[in-house]
């Protein structure tokens, strides 16, 4: 038998088969020229610094908050069947924050944003929870900053 | 994380997910997404290569230029979960012989663990227990590989599961500290299970619970489907 975790087929199987919510077609924002936008990061790896962190069960629809700063982070997505070692030698295969600097440093982007969020990637089934209330308050908390892009990475 | 994209998108932000899950991505007109296929866990497809973690973003990036949505766009390259080069990671030797092997080992690992937490001012064990109290864990796991209940041991479902959580992260957070350059897809978990004398006992005591009519909502996620 084969790892799951290893196995594109049974993964593509699994995906083609998890109920998802429905939505239109979305009309896309045009964002500042690059060179000029300010970029966060989002990701659903349930990343959090110690004494934070999320629930086991797909009920926990909050967000953590990770400073720009911040590099001590916790990998809060447990399953065991998805490689944890990458996350283990370097945080930037799930959340390229160092990428984000060099890449502002050169000038590709105009700005790292100061704050980038953190949510778990387990939800409830008809995701209303980040739809309705902490989807919304994570993009106003990006808009209070003036965020422009955002780059969304799971695990 | 697509839903999240969606969410932001209608709130006036420009947005980009990364997914090795193209069928998910479709399904859900995502605005704008970079189909990665790389193995789950690996958002930015290669550890330890910064260049190549440059390229996904600028990748990624590029689609912002799209005006019309959704939109998916292939990643060139692919990274395979299982044609990465195996961990060279050497063990120690036997400290103790009056201790169990898994026990000695992660006793004696312990000074790389705290190495590797010392250098990448990281960690992600704790989710159940600390780094010192990772031997007495395995303890715990030869006892229930050897028939003692689980239950009697102090764990519920819960802990059980949190603990094999800790304990496989201390040897994978060491392992990327004694192991010098890339870390390969998977590598990490192939070493600890196939390698380690602590995966070798957790597999055994898995073995034993199911064995045992242990509720396999228990004893199943206790390491990666497939792993015998």
């Amino acid at each position: 038998m084969s790892i799951f975790g290893q196995d594109p087929e049974a993964i593509g199987k699994f995906a083609a088969s998890l109920p998802v919510p429905e939505f239109q077609k979305p009309s896309l924002n045009i964002s500042k020229p690059l060179h000029t936008a300010k970029v966060a990061i989002v990701t659903t790896a349930a990343l959090h610094q110690d004494g934070d962190g999320f629930e086991l069960n797909d009920s926990d629809f909050h967000y953590e908050t990770l400073s720009r700063q911040a590099r001590n982070l916790k990998l809060g997505h447990h399953s065991v069947n998805f490689d944890r070692g990458g996350f283990a030698a370097d945080l930037n295969v799930v959340y390229p924050i160092d990428r984000l600097e060099e890449l502002a440093d050169i000038g590709i982007i105009g700005e790292v944003a100061n704050n980038h969020y953190s949510f778990a990637g387990n939800q409830s089934a008809s995701v209303s929870e980040i739809r309705l209330d902490s989807g919304p308050r994570c993009a106003s908390e990006m808009h209070k900053e003036q965020v422009d892009v955002v780059l969304l990475t799971g695990t | 994380m697509c839903t999240l994209a969606h969410v932001f998108e209608a709130a006036g932000l420009s947005t980009v997910v990364l997914t090795p899950l193209r069928a998910v991505a479709e399904r859900m007109s995502v605005p704008r997404t970079l189909y990665t296929d790389f193995p789950l866990g690996l958002s930015l497809g290669k550890a330890r290569d910064a260049q190549f973690q440059s390229e996904v973003l600028l990748a990624a990036f590029e689609l912002l230029k799209e005006t019309e949505g959704p939109v998916i766009r292939d990643f060139p390259v692919r990274v395979s979960a299982t044609d990465g080069e195996p961990l060279v990671c050497g063990l120690p030797p036997r400290l103790n012989p009056d201790l169990h092997p898994a026990v000695d080992e992660a006793q004696a690992l312990k000074s790389a663990y705290d190495r590797a937490h010392q250098k990448s001012n990281k960690t992600s064990v704790g989710m159940r227990i600390s780094a010192e109290q990772i031997p007495d864990a395995l303890a715990k796991f030869v006892k229930i590989a050897e028939g003692e209940h689980w239950e009697d041991l102090g764990f519920s479902a819960a802990s059980i599961y949190g603990t094999v959580h800790d304990i496989r992260t201390f040897y994978e957070e060491l392992a990327c500290e004694l192991a010098e350059g890339p870390i390969a897809p998977w590598a990490t978990e192939q070493w600890f299970y196939a390698q380690t004398e602590a995966g070798a006992i957790i597999l055994k005591a898995r073995r034993a619970m199911r064995d045992n009519q242990v509720a396999q909502s228990v004893w199943f996620g206790l390491a990666p489907a497939g792993r015998e």
